[in-house]
């Protein structure tokens, strides 16, 4: 133990005098986008050795809380913020960096690929729609052999940004879902069992015959998971892939400020279950050496890091958004000065 | 070291000069006993703190009665949780209560001393076990057997009790209250031991020599002496069985539903504060897993206290033998 604590401790003064000079961007938030943040971090980082930055993912909530308190150089959150939320940190711009979906699966022995239609997903979740049998899935399917087996119907315990953006999709498409359960981190499911992250979710579902849950894009992907297909705004079959979800954002309307959900996007091959996940930070940068290699970052992040996305199951984002985020990126300023200004 | 020799010089009653030593010893000790309530006093303060708004908005009767938790529309009802935590604890010591007194029983009474010492050292071990890898336990191994065959055979056999009707999911009060069965089960094994072996010799010897059988010499002189012991053991274990977080989380089903059936999934209080927090929007939502921390902490203060009574009336129990 002892000795543990000596060169763990060697380790730190080390690692301390070797970052002597450099600069620590400490930032905090979502966990879903963890896995390209670090890929960045550590690209960024190669690219301009002077600049290191420092992300703990805790969670959504966690982000918005720190960057209000000004405790972190930036926040990450899944769901952009609430209007409270922004009265609290005036001056928070959300930046859009990858995007992500929430995908449905299901566990039936012998059923390869199903389909279902907004209404019916709503009602299998509300609880009104209780076999597999039913007439309304069979619609949705016609010629594949449903078994006649209860659905057992599992949703994410834990508060999570992949259960607001699923929330959010049926009460967009379901007028019942929109006033019983309602959308949010956490809801009042009225059906199912809840399981503790996706792997919670996963575990069950793939345990229980009938099983049908929702985890998001990129975990459903590396655990080879049957997906559902499902009906878009425009009426098309889609599955979920990175095309489908970047084709959520090309065609949707976003506001300046990006704060907006594009679940039941237009779009022919849009995927109706995609979001964004967003880097929150001042608009008016108080720490001049951080400001600046924070901006430079992100500049970086939304043109050589969307390259980098795919490969871990995010879906970049599309060409014209970018030229916007570039636009947004322009308008931080270093205590009142711009950094980007002449950029291209 | 004068410290140490100074009462054999003095009588005990005699002492009136100031032993500076001694006060400052006493008194640092106090000091440090006092500490522990401050701790508590702090953290009940803190979430009294945090948890008052939620429990004022809601009122502080209907946050326990009410069954309804709907964090979107701000309604916060406990009574789910509170009832999945007493019904998960209940069914982990119904389970783990006999296992662990025999297994002392037999350890401290019958086994020879090899055998104890070869059956204690997985007892401890078991205690030793973080509780993540009893939930994924529980998830993998203990929840597949339940939903096919043991929950489908209890049904059929003891199916007219409420207990154990509904469908077979193998997540819910059954599947945690096991968990915690196993878990609670090293501790209160581990004391009762220690305190069987407390049981003096004479008393055993008294039955036998009386003509008593090893069962009976047992259950009139052994158990009668060990009882207050024995209660306090359990009283640990279902300390431990109400704060158990992890493991309970993932086998409980989550979900804030009240039902007789021990198939049916439920919710408890930890669960769901570790569920819920991270991720908690808005000062409210916050505030009610606040309250619910300060509910938990109220219902084991509650135990704590019926332990202690339950423990004082067993010591006066017409058997027992001065030691």
């Amino acid at each position: 133990m002892k000795t543990l604590l000596v060169i763990s401790g060697l380790a730190l003064g080390l690692a301390g005098a070797a970052f002597a000079n450099n600069l620590l961007i400490n930032g905090a938030g979502a966990t879903f986008p963890f896995p390209i943040y670090s890929k960045w971090f550590s690209e960024y980082n190669k690219l301009h050795p002077d600049v290191q930055i420092n992300y703990q993912s805790i969670g959504s909530g966690g982000g918005i809380k720190q960057i209000i308190e000004r405790t972190v150089d930036f926040g990450a959150s899944d769901a952009p913020m609430t209007e409270e939320e922004l009265k609290k940190a005036p001056g928070v711009v959300h930046i859009p960096t990858v995007m992500g979906a929430v995908v449905v699966v299901y566990n039936l022995p012998g059923v390869g690929s199903l389909r279902l239609s907004p209404e019916t997903l709503a009602n299998v979740f509300l609880g009104k729609v209780q076999n597999w049998s039913d007439a309304a899935i069979a619609k949705d399917n016609p010629g594949a052999k449903l078994p006649d087996s209860a659905i057992a119907v599992v949703h994410r315990s834990d508060g999570s940004g992949t259960t607001a953006v699923f929330t959010d999709y049926l009460a967009k498409v379901s007028p019942e879902w929109k006033s019983g359960p309602g959308a949010g981190k956490s809801v009042n499911w009225p059906v199912g069992l809840g399981g503790k992250g996706n792997e919670g979710v996963t575990g069950t579902v793939k345990q229980t015959e009938g099983g049908i849950g929702y985890v998001e894009l990129a975990y459903a992907n590396q655990n080879k998971l049957l997906m559902v297909d499902l009906k878009n705004h425009d009426g098309q079959w889609v599955k979920a892939s990175l095309d489908s979800v970047s084709a959520a954002a090309a065609k949707a309307e976003i506001p300046a400020d990006y704060r907006v959900s594009i679940t039941d996007a237009p779009g022919k091959e849009a995927y109706p279950i995609s979001a964004f996940t967003y880097l929150l930070v001042y608009k008016d940068q108080a720490d001049p050496a951080k400001g600046q290699a924070l901006i430079h970052f992100l500049w970086w992040a939304i043109h050589d890091g969307q390259k980098m996305a795919s490969a871990l199951d995010y879906a970049p984002l599309p060409g014209p958004l970018v030229k916007k985020v570039e636009a947004t990126l322009q308008s931080i300023t270093v205590q009142g000065k711009a950094v980007l200004a002449n950029r291209k | 070291m004068t410290a140490a020799r100074e009462p054999e010089r003095a009588p005990e009653s005699a002492p009136a000069r100031v032993n500076v030593p001694d006060r400052v010893w006493s008194g640092g000790l106090l000091l440090l006993g006092l500490a522990v309530l401050v701790v508590a006093a702090i953290i009940v303060a803190e979430l009294v703190h945090i948890g008052g708004p939620a429990i004022l908005h809601t009122g502080v009767v209907a946050f326990v009665r009410n069954s309804v938790w709907d964090v979107t529309r701000d309604v916060f009802g406990a009574l789910p949780f509170i009832y999945g935590t007493l019904v998960t604890s209940a069914v982990a010591l119904v389970l783990a209560l006999p296992v662990s007194v025999g297994l002392a029983l037999f350890l401290t009474e019958m086994a020879p001393p090899s055998v104890r010492s070869i059956v204690s050292f997985p007892i401890s071990l078991l205690a030793g076990i973080p509780s993540v890898v009893y939930g994924l336990w529980g998830l993998f191994v203990l929840v597949p057997l339940l939903r096919r065959p043991v929950e489908p055979l209890l049904a059929k056999t003891l199916g007219f009790l409420p207990l154990f009707q509904g469908p077979p999911i193998g997540l819910g009060y059954l599947a945690a209250g096991i968990v915690l069965a196993i878990m609670i089960l090293p501790t209160i094994t581990s004391i009762a031991i220690e305190v069987l072996q407390t049981v003096p010799g004479t008393l055993r010897e008294g039955a036998l020599a009386l003509g008593a059988t090893r069962w009976e010499a047992i259950r009139v002189s052994v158990l009668p002496y060990a009882r207050a012991g024995i209660v306090g053991a359990t009283m640990l274990g279902l300390g431990r069985a109400l704060g158990e977080t992890m493991a309970v989380t993932m086998v409980i089903g989550n979900s804030p539903t009240i039902r007789a059936s021990l198939f049916s999934p439920g919710y408890s209080l930890p669960a769901v504060i570790a569920n819920e927090f991270a991720e908690a929007s808005g000062d409210l939502h916050t505030g009610a897993l606040a309250a619910l921390a300060l509910l938990l902490f109220a219902v084991t203060v509650v135990l704590n206290i019926a332990a202690r009574l339950l423990v004082r009336m067993s010591r006066r129990g017409p058997t027992r033998v001065a030691a």
